[in-house]
């Protein structure tokens, strides 16, 4: 496994994206990006027990043994999901009447098992530190092109209410990106996000795939060379 | 794994060991979350009161009222056996009752939709917030005042304006709008709506505090009726 800080960064936001590469935690991403300030709040919510969970399971690598590490990853994630839910709701209220119905379903999110899994549990706190900083960063940013996406041809508009996630100093954000829009309900609902998501992902297979092909040109070429000179 | 395992102790294979682990994972863990609950808890209730503290001014106007109505409530005896009662708040006025507000619940396309509605002495609707439901973000989600003013619509109302048979949305024949591709979450509204001014009218005595027994008879009679008819 590719440890360093740049391949992990890349991994994260790109490649190995926990929505584009590993096409894990679709069930939230389908079910909030119907704005793009729901993909934000739930994306930034997601980031934050990311980070924790992988430093914690990273932490406690050494002593957890594989036969019992599943169960063990899942009273983590889910015992620090209740946390952070109580906590938030006690003391930063006004950002949980926001994010509050966001938080309960991170415990849903297999990408976060998977990443413990699949990088955390093998990797030094550090690495597994960064790993969640840019799954977690990669999963919001998805979130929010797929939430925009949706909010623009469903409702005509872009980060509504986003001060109310974010406070009052990010009213700018908030735009009407086609005035006296009727709304176009599809894109609103699930539907919608199945059609956004399936089309970001068929572009980057096909961006992947050409790729790929131009990389076997320019690996072909030396070959044919040597052929050439070969037979003459 | 496989490096290690030539210097791990035995005991990691052992099944006590995984016992111990994932038992006490589970304790420590328990542990946290009781903790968490504990230092949490009276936050949490401060903090709900709060929010019922500035639901109650939205729906009862401060102006109107000079005492505490978190205070001052009443518990209307449960209509079913496995009812909880209804919590009045009062507002009174030189001790005299102005206004109340409770809390009802509708049933919208996500399911419970709270609410709560100020009433003032004749019936007429003070005011009515949403105070949680599982709608539709985008769609149902127009019944909070922070997407639209479709709530602050009721205010003013009572039943005689709009004519009791109209508190329907307009789909059903009725007064009140309902949005673009969502009519089950207004017509839970409203449907929770009608019933609160129903509630109120029912146990109108009780609530004031007018004492008129031969009506509150009569009122258990339709409540009987109701039930097993």
């Amino acid at each position: 496994m590719a440890t360093g800080y740049r391949q992990i960064t890349y991994d994260g936001l790109w490649s190995n994206n926990i929505i584009l590469g590993q096409t894990l935690a679709l069930c939230p991403t389908l079910a909030v990006t119907n704005t793009a300030t729901n993909g934000l709040g739930m994306g930034l919510a997601t980031f934050a027990v990311l980070i924790m969970s992988n430093l914690v399971v990273s932490l406690f690598r050494d002593i957890i043994t594989p036969e019992v590490r599943i169960p063990i990853f899942v009273l983590f994630i889910a015992g620090i999901v209740t946390i952070v839910d109580m906590s938030i709701n006690a003391w930063l209220h006004e950002l949980y009447k926001v994010l509050g119905i966001f938080i309960p379903l991170i415990v849903t999110n297999c990408a976060i098992l998977g990443r413990a899994e699949a990088f955390a549990s093998k990797n030094p706190v550090r690495h597994a530190i960064a790993d969640g900083f840019s799954m977690g960063l990669g999963f919001t940013l998805v979130l929010v092109v797929i939430g925009g996406i949706r909010e623009i041809i469903g409702h005509g508009t872009l980060f509504a209410n986003a001060s109310s996630l974010l406070g009052h100093s990010f009213n700018f954000i908030e735009m009407t990106i086609i005035p006296g829009y009727h709304g176009f309900l599809i894109m609103a609902l699930p539907p919608g996000g199945f059609i956004v998501l399936g089309i970001i992902l068929a572009l980057k297979q096909n961006h992947e795939i050409r790729k790929k092909s131009r990389l076997a040109t320019v690996n072909i070429e030396p070959m044919l060379i040597n052929m050439e000179s070969s037979l003459s | 794994m496989n490096k290690k395992s030539a210097v791990e102790p035995g005991y990691r294979n052992k099944i006590s060991y995984h016992t111990i682990l994932l038992g006490g994972t589970a304790f420590v863990f328990g542990a946290l979350i009781t903790f968490a609950h504990i230092t949490t808890h009276d936050d949490i209730a401060l903090r709900l009161q709060e929010d019922m503290l500035a639901s109650l001014h939205q729906v009862l106007p401060p102006a109107i009222y000079d005492n505490k109505p978190l205070d001052d409530t009443l518990t209307l005896k449960p209509d079913g056996p496995n009812q909880a009662g209804l919590k009045i708040y009062r507002a009174r006025k030189a001790g005299k009752i102005v206004g109340v507000a409770f809390e009802i619940t509708g049933t919208g396309y996500g399911g419970a939709i709270e609410i709560i509605m100020g009433v003032d002495k004749d019936g007429k609707i003070l005011g009515v917030r949403v105070i949680s439901h599982h709608e539709t973000p985008g769609l149902g989600d127009k019944i909070e005042l922070s997407k639209s003013n479709w709530i602050t619509k009721f205010k003013g109302l009572f039943f005689g304006n709009p004519k009791k048979d109209k508190w329907k949305v307009k789909k059903d024949g009725g007064y009140f709008d309902q949005f673009t591709g969502a009519t089950i979450t207004p017509r839970g509204v409203v449907k929770a709506i009608k019933h609160g001014l129903e509630l109120f009218e029912k146990n109108r005595s009780q609530i004031l505090g007018i004492k008129t027994p031969l009506k509150t008879s009569l009122n258990g009679t339709t409540i009987f009726f109701r039930r097993y008819g």
